[in-house]
């Protein structure tokens, strides 16, 4: 670590701590002191019994800090001479044990209720099987009204820009943006709005019908969480788990949300956004989407190796970084800079095998990228870092490989 | 803090204390080694503190500043695990080995040698964990500390933790046996060695919270060690405890951790109710109001306790009828809990009250820890709880109960007894600043926990969006202050060890009841050799 880049840093730091009070008041619509009311109803009654409840501890707490501070001004010894020697009252006993079981009662009665509507997700129109997949979401359009095959799957991924976030200055090379080096300790560029909120490809509902939610994962424990559909569930390996939101009509909006259980290095980084439609658009994109998803795959050739690296650098940066470095450094995952495994062409075949099936903690790509993706992807790798192999796959490679 | 060559009794001329460093390493005596715990568990906060700040360091704005993602994780895991387990439960366990053989009557704790033992586990358990974060930070090739939050859920911590999640597992398991000998040593000491006429409902009541923390910590330390077992069979030996693929679940390791997990939350604050009801009747001046209730509502929180675990686990998709039973039973904790604020006000009620460190630290405790109390109300309520779960306002709920609650009241001990430990009085100046400025910091950094979750910015997160932004500033600035305000606590405690202050009589609080109380400041290496008649 060099000192002139922290020394600028810290300077950096100190105008940006200045600055964060203008950044900040960008977002008061969405963010204030209290709980989102959200947009469905369920999400409204949450509120108000987060609200009742907040008034009743709210006024419990002040009666205890009154009797506190009363007895702190009161009974101090420079008024109060000489204390009193009770030591007991049954009655007064019997009394705070009672009186908090009542309000207890009068609390647990429209939590009850509140409950057993959250829980109740039966019929429902729409149903999206929701798979937290590290560090990104996807969503699978299983049933939609009379059609129980729509089959419609695909990736969300992080779209903020990696230019946006600072590389850290202990960074212990794992962080996939860039090294101090790399941005030669440039500040980084101011955040946008839904800087770690938005995504590549939003989940898209209809809003006035019921959806209901399948959620599970890949891997290790995720949680989906839209603060304003009014709750969150966990997504777990080997379970599926539901829940569901309506959203009434006329709130047609995008919402965004973001994982809510520990999932390891990225787990800040794997936000929900959902753009809520009416259900004519719905329809129409559905259809769409359908149509491009039967499609037959993009094959056409890469003209040149500069084309395929291309493309393959944003599909590295997306996909692949997090766990190989920016520069191929490797971390989580393996090291890709000068390793023999990209350089001699005979490993060719199984590179391309392993994006497509996976190996180990190593995911399968063939459900989030296309043939053509995958094809610049492994061009990439075999050529950046100073690999420089020269190999050049096509995308009609790995559609053949695919289809073995 | 103790030196115990100025204090031995004269028959006692043939048997000196020892001197140097065989004295710490093969100490017996109750005072010596509670002297050991404390000043360890004090280093590991200032430890946890730093990781802390490092944390702190990296959310005072948005973006990635300080330390990348995976660190980041290895910080707050980190942080957790020594604060649990090497600051709050080693300050009680030191408050023990002091306190208890001086409040029943005791010579010391019925097994000395164990008591060694206990605390010599340790340093060993942390040098491996904290070893670990050192590897991470300096080693070549950087390998990754425990990074997967102090609860270590399966799947993270078993298919896709680090390798040193080994060194955590076996560092727990160190833990985990220091804790139950330490326990069983309380529960033999206060069952066997109270002097006569000390019945079981004569006791302070720190001795009755203590005994009932020591029968809870026997019965959950071997489910944790259980879980950290199953973590390292499924890592290393091809079991499938937590793993779907292999026909495990993942939930049931959630089940597990918490059943330990939730009696744990009540052996780091149980031994806090005990302090505060010995400090509060002292500075009112005034007999501890209800004091067999006291008794019951700490006994029936610790039974509670281990049916309310699934209360952290409401989002993993319960059955209904299993979310309604959690929620009720929790709910029910705060009958009892509040029975005993209730009875702390009404001891303050009608007294004679003056505000001397130690019942500052007391104040300030019963009204943090009831804030922490009623926002743990808030979160029993499950619909809502959906909501909060895994956000910073449960970051806020646990900080005033683990901060403001269990670690205030282990400063109000020790300005307390500082005095009965060292001889001397704590500096009134140092300590006045020390109380006044973690008091002012700690609520800045932890109050606006509460709206940022709230807002909705999940809990262990390396970066956030921008609406969070001013929160966090404040927040990180509150965490700084709180943390340096600890400095001023190292000058109280070194200056006491060093025997630098007014000098203590025996009884330095003149109101202040019981059998600690008798014996001469400092307090001589043996005491109660000849057990006291208890009226």
């Amino acid at each position: 670590m060099q000192l002139t880049p922290l020394y600028r840093r810290a300077a950096g730091l100190l105008s940006v701590i200045m600055a964060t009070t203008a950044n900040a008041s960008d977002w008061a619509t969405r963010s204030d002191l209290d709980l989102r009311p959200g947009v469905t109803q369920v999400s409204q009654e949450v509120h108000d019994l987060h609200t009742t409840i907040l008034w009743i501890v709210t006024a419990i707490g002040l009666l205890v800090f009154g009797l506190i501070l009363v007895a702190m001004i009161r009974h101090r010894r420079s008024r109060r001479p000489n204390p009193s020697t009770f030591h007991e009252n049954i009655v007064l006993e019997l009394l705070w044990t009672i009186v908090p079981f009542i309000i207890l009662i009068a609390m647990a009665v429209p939590a009850t209720l509140v409950l057993f509507q959250l829980e109740d997700s039966s019929g429902s129109e729409l149903t999206v099987k929701v798979t937290g997949s590290r560090w990104k979401w996807n969503y699978e359009y299983l049933t939609y009204k009379d059609d129980n095959q729509v089959n419609l799957s695909f990736y969300s991924n992080i779209a903020t820009p990696v230019e946006q976030r600072e590389t850290p200055v202990f960074s212990a090379g794992l962080f996939p943006y860039g090294t101090a080096s790399d941005r030669g300790g440039q500040p980084a560029p101011k955040k946008d709005h839904n800087y770690n909120l938005e995504v590549d490809k939003p989940l898209v509902l209809p809003s006035g019908i019921k959806v209901r939610f399948l959620i599970t994962s890949d891997d290790v424990i995720h949680s989906f969480w839209v603060p304003d559909f009014g709750g969150k569930k966990d997504a777990i390996p080997g379970y599926v788990n539901e829940m569901w939101a309506k959203i009434p009509e006329g709130k047609e909006d995008t919402y965004y949300g973001q994982c809510t259980e520990l999932c390891g290095k990225g787990h800040a980084f794997m936000p929900i956004e959902v753009k809520v439609v009416s259900q004519d658009k719905f329809d129409t994109w559905l259809a769409d989407e359908k149509a491009k998803a039967a499609a037959a795959p993009d094959l056409t050739p890469f003209a040149d190796l500069k084309e395929a690296m291309d493309a393959g650098e944003g599909v590295y940066k997306a996909n692949c970084a997090l766990c190989h470095g920016n520069n191929g450094e490797g971390g989580i995952g393996l090291k890709f800079a000068g390793s023999e495994f990209m350089t001699d062409a005979k490993h060719l075949p199984e590179h391309i095998d392993t994006l497509i099936n996976g190996r180990n903690a190593m995911p399968s790509f063939k459900a989030q990228l296309s043939p053509r993706d995958i094809a610049a992807v492994v061009t990439y790798e075999r050529n950046a870092f100073g690999n420089d192999s020269g190999d050049l796959v096509q995308p009609a490679d790995v559609n053949d490989h695919e289809s073995q | 803090m103790t030196t115990a060559t100025a204090t031995h009794d004269a028959h006692h001329d043939h048997h000196h204390a020892p001197s140097g460093l065989k004295r710490w390493l093969f100490s017996t005596n109750h005072k010596d080694i509670g002297t050991m715990y404390l000043w360890f568990s004090f280093a590991m906060f200032m430890t946890g503190g730093f990781m802390a700040m490092v944390i702190r360091a990296e959310l005072l704005e948005p973006g990635m500043q300080f330390v990348d993602p995976e660190f980041f994780n290895q910080m707050t895991t980190v942080h957790g695990l020594v604060m649990v387990f090497g600051a709050v439960m080693p300050a009680f366990v030191g408050l023990a080995n002091w306190m208890i053989p001086l409040m029943v009557g005791a010579p010391d704790m019925a097994l000395p040698r164990m008591n060694n033992w206990s605390f010599w586990i340790l340093p060993f358990a942390f040098t491996l964990l904290i070893g670990s974060v050192l590897m991470s930070a300096f080693a070549p090739g950087h390998p990754a500390a425990p990074d997967f939050g102090w609860t270590f859920y399966a799947p993270l911590s078993t298919t896709y933790g680090p390798d040193s999640t080994d060194l955590f597992v076996f560092s727990v398991h160190m833990m985990g046996i220091s804790s139950i000998m330490g326990a069983i040593n309380v529960i033999v000491t206060v069952l066997n060695l109270r002097a006569p006429g000390m019945t079981l409902m004569k006791m302070p009541l720190f001795v009755w919270t203590w005994l009932i923390t020591a029968f809870l910590l026997i019965a959950v330390m071997p489910v944790l060690a259980g879980a950290v077992t199953m973590v390292l069979m499924d890592r290393h030996f091809g079991t499938s405890f937590f793993d779907a693929a292999g026909g495990g679940d993942p939930v049931l390791f959630q089940h597990v951790f918490w059943f330990f997990g939730h009696p744990e939350v009540y052996i780091m604050i149980l031994p806090s109710f005990g302090i505060v009801s010995a400090i509060l009747p002292t500075f009112s001046r005034k007999p501890l109001f209800g004091y067999a209730s006291m008794v019951y509502a700490t006994a029936s929180i610790a039974l509670l306790s281990f049916v309310v675990w699934a209360h952290h686990m409401f989002t993993v998709g319960l059955p209904l009828a299993g979310t309604l039973f959690f929620m009720y039973m929790t709910m029910l904790i705060s009958v009892p809990t509040g029975v005993k604020v209730f009875n702390w006000v009404a001891t303050m009620w009608r007294g004679s009250l003056t505000f001397e460190l130690p019942m500052k630290w007391a104040i300030a405790f019963v009204v943090l820890f009831t804030c922490g109390g009623l926002s743990g109300l808030m979160l029993a309520i499950t619909p809502v709880d959906f909501q909060y779960h895994d956000t910073y306002f449960v970051v806020a709920h646990f900080h005033y109960v683990l901060v403001t609650g269990a670690i205030f009241s282990i400063f109000a001990a020790a300005y307390y007894w500082l005095p009965k430990w060292s001889g001397v009085m704590p500096s009134k100046l140092l300590g006045e600043l020390h109380f006044w400025s973690s008091l002012i910091s700690a609520n800045l950094l932890f109050f606006p926990m509460h709206f940022v979750g709230l807002a909705g910015m999940p809990r262990r997160y390396a970066d956030y969006a921008l609406q969070f932004a001013d929160y966090n500033f404040w927040i990180s600035i509150g965490g700084f202050w709180f943390g340096l305000s600890q400095l001023l606590f190292v000058a109280v405690a070194v200056r006491c060890a060093m025997k630098k202050g007014e000098k203590a009589p025996a009884n330095p609080w003149g109101a202040a009841d019981g059998l600690e109380w008798e014996v001469p400041s400092p307090a001589p290496f043996h005491t109660h050799e000849t057990p006291p008649l208890i009226k």
